[in-house]
């Protein structure tokens, strides 16, 4: 009987499985009597709540934890070898250098959710960038038809990779490393057609404010407490209405402490925005950039976590073929995955171009694409797919921007800033893969 | 065995309707290989059909031709009596017929709401309706008895064999489905986890849905099932109520495709051809 356990899934909820060597971290999962449908997070206490997430952890679900440690660990690091680090202008500073990659991060995670990867974004990017350049400056439109223009221009590209992998089934790792090498050939062409030396300024004051203006101190309270009592309402609203249906929902302690995180977290960022950081003149007030970055966010994740195309996104990246049996339509989904990762991209795009006040032929796509890629693998996605969330972009996006900005701090070369990036992504992705062993140690 | 089981046993369908499903005729080819001939099979109405047959002896084939997954090359298939054509999964599953492969096609990193939903979501102002769908899923699992999950919620990848199968069942039926098949359901499982699905198949039987289940395992096939049929090198050799049949014989109709005491099997092998 016992061979028949070991020779079937070591899984089985039976005691003699538990004494096979190479099973002991079963019990955390399957084997435990299991007697209810009532899950644990329903009876209620504060205590259970949290025995109940500890378990997930341990099982493997440990969602963003480690980045948020890691994040601490960075910034207490920096603070201590330099104490401007912490300080508002440099806070803010930093916030504005991450948003490139914060988005770039984002526009990586529709495709990595599907298993596939797109290497082209970072040259994408500065097509976005290039053309609205080219219609606002050269061609005199208003600022928003020249985003638009842009933006449209890259989710079609995005739409052409899709097309390509979907049809003729080709890998869109090589689908893409051939767009990153086209792209950029694409982008060297735009940029000297346009005729102006290799670089083209951006002068719409509205462009350059993307990422170099800030709301008032009013307007950023005014915009900082309608965005807490939205998201606290709907979180508050959402878990006493499953509390009450009997449904599995976390208790109201958490819920308000969810509730109090956000409001102190939204606080801090628009009391550090909104000090004066300016060296001759006063400088303050929450960039505009902060508000396009939480606002893709805000976008993307109710887009990913609320919606049947997100659903699909996820069991596609996880079992196409459970998903091709369920009726969903492999092909439309996928290429609306690659479209959105083009149109994000497009955005970063813009803000990268913002930031910079002009868009250039020299921009580096190839270092860009792999900040993207580590950004959202650092904050917890998954590169084999059915994983993964745009906070995380956003919290891999800051790590990245942390490292940058620190290490420049310091005085500390490029090639110190590179060699440290790369022992933190690979300290993610071991985590994740350890994890990863934790959860599929029961199979 | 119950009384119950035993009236079923005898093998009328009750109310004395037509069978669910009749096939008659069935034929599949794939070029030169006949991989079903002349296949007639009645599953009447609420009861446990086990299909049994060795390795290559049609028995995939022919639930896949009525699964939609293929049609046959030729016969026809009456559904409540009526002749259908089943060309497509999604026609057999507007039928009433719902197919648990033995792969279970769940995935893993969604939980057993979304799994069970997967692909006929709920909606309102067009999203994803969870409070709904929760409370659908957790009656569809209470009314099939699967008391064995501490949590709709969970990742179905942290379930054990018996309970993912329970999950991809309860997705079958909460869908309203009137025929389950089945394809080795107990395979890959260990005794507590087999005695697990045994007993959600029983209660599909007592709620009146109705099941074909393949299996390989006589002992199951004994435990659950209320009448048999044998399948032999694509031909339909013998099928009939369990109590005609003992484990010896079922071997040797397996084995031989005929038994040395054939007596009441009304589809007893016609001998000679292979």
């Amino acid at each position: 009987m016992a061979t028949d356990e070991e020779q079937g899934n070591a899984d089985e909820a039976h005691p003699l499985a538990t004494d096979i060597p190479g099973t002991s971290s079963a019990d955390t999962d399957s084997d435990t009597p299991e007697l209810l449908v009532t899950p644990p997070e329903l009876t209620g206490s504060l205590g259970e709540y949290v025995r109940a997430v500890g378990k997930r952890i341990r099982s493997g679900e440990s969602g963003v934890l480690p980045v948020l440690g890691g994040l601490i660990l960075l910034v207490v690091i920096f603070q201590i070898q330099d104490s401007v680090f912490l300080s508002a202008g440099n806070l803010v500073n930093l916030l504005v250098q991450g948003s490139v990659f914060v988005l770039l991060g984002m526009a990586e995670i529709w495709v990595l959710v599907l298993g596939e990867i797109d290497l082209s974004v970072g040259y994408v990017a500065g097509i976005g960038g290039t053309i609205t350049a080219i219609l606002s400056t050269t061609h005199g439109l208003p600022w928003w038809v020249a985003v638009l223009g842009g933006v449209a221009a890259t989710a079609a590209i995005g739409a052409v990779w899709g097309t390509l992998v979907i049809r003729l089934r080709l890998p869109s790792f090589v689908v893409t490393l051939a767009g990153l090498l086209g792209m950029e050939g694409v982008l060297l062409y735009l940029v000297n057609a346009n005729g102006t030396g290799g670089t083209i300024r951006i002068v719409d004051p509205v462009l350059i404010d993307i990422a170099n203006g800030n709301l008032s101190t009013v307007v950023g309270w005014i915009v900082m407490i309608a965005a807490v009592v939205v998201v606290g309402g709907v979180i508050f609203v959402r878990d006493s209405h499953r509390r009450s249906s009997g449904l599995v929902a976390p208790p109201l302690a958490i819920s308000v402490l969810k509730i109090a995180v956000i409001s102190a977290a939204g606080i801090a960022l628009v009391l550090v925005c909104n000090a004066d950081r300016g060296a001759l003149i006063p400088v303050q007030g929450v960039p505009y950039v902060v508000l396009v970055v939480l606002g893709v966010l805000a976008l993307w994740t109710f887009l990913l976590g609320r919606t049947r195309f997100g659903r699909y996104l996820y069991a596609i990246g996880n079992n196409a073929e459970a998903a091709r049996r369920a009726g969903i339509s492999l092909g439309w989904n996928r290429l609306w995955a690659f479209t959105l990762t083009g149109l994000t991209a497009g955005i970063a795009g813009v803000v990268y171009a913002s930031r910079l006040g002009s868009i250039s032929n020299n921009i580096d796509g190839g270092t860009l694409v792999l900040y993207a890629v580590a950004a959202a693998v650092i904050g917890g996605a998954s590169l084999f797919g059915g994983r993964g969330k745009m906070v995380y972009a956003l919290l891999g996006g800051i790590v990245i921007a942390t490292i940058y900005n620190g290490m420049g701090l310091l005085g500390l070369a490029a090639s110190y800033q590179y060699m440290v990036t790369a022992l933190v992504l690979l300290a993610a992705v071991t985590i994740d893969s350890l994890a990863r062993r934790g959860r599929t140690a029961t199979d | 065995m119950s009384v119950v089981a035993e009236d079923r046993a005898t093998g009328e369908p009750p109310g004395s309707v037509g069978p669910l499903l009749s096939l008659r005729g069935i034929s599949k080819h794939f070029g030169p290989v006949q991989a079903l001939n002349d296949v007639d099979l009645d599953v009447p109405s609420g009861q446990i059909t086990a299909l049994v047959g060795d390795n290559g002896a049609g028995k995939s084939t022919l639930i896949k031709t009525i699964a939609g997954i293929w049609a046959p090359t030729s016969g026809t298939i009456n559904w409540e009596g009526r002749p259908v054509e089943i060309r497509t999964p999604r026609e057999a599953d507007s039928l009433g017929i719902a197919t648990v492969y033995q792969d279970l096609a769940l995935c893993d990193n969604l939980d057993i709401v979304q799994n069970m939903f997967l692909g006929h979501e709920d909606l309102t102002h067009r999203l994803l309706d969870e409070t709904q769908m929760e409370i659908t899923a957790k009656k569809t699992l209470a009314d099939l008895s699967v008391t064995t999950v501490q949590s709709v919620r969970q990742l179905v990848g942290s379930l054990s064999g018996g309970q993912r199968q329970s999950v991809a069942v309860a997705r079958a039926v909460m869908r309203d489905a009137k025929l389950v098949i089945m394809d080795e359901p107990t395979a890959a499982l260990g005794v507590s986890q087999t005695a697990q699905v045994l007993e959600l198949i029983k209660t599909l039987g007592a709620r009146g849905i109705t099941v074909i289940v393949i299996s390989h395992n006589l002992n199951d096939v004994f435990e659950v099932a209320d009448r048999l049929a044998v399948l032999y090198l694509g031909r339909l050799v013998s099928s009939g109520p369990i109590a005609e049949y003992d484990r010896q014989r079922t071997v040797e109709i397996i084995t031989t495709g005929r038994s040395a005491d054939d007596e009441p099997t009304p589809h007893t092998a016609t001998d000679g051809e292979g």
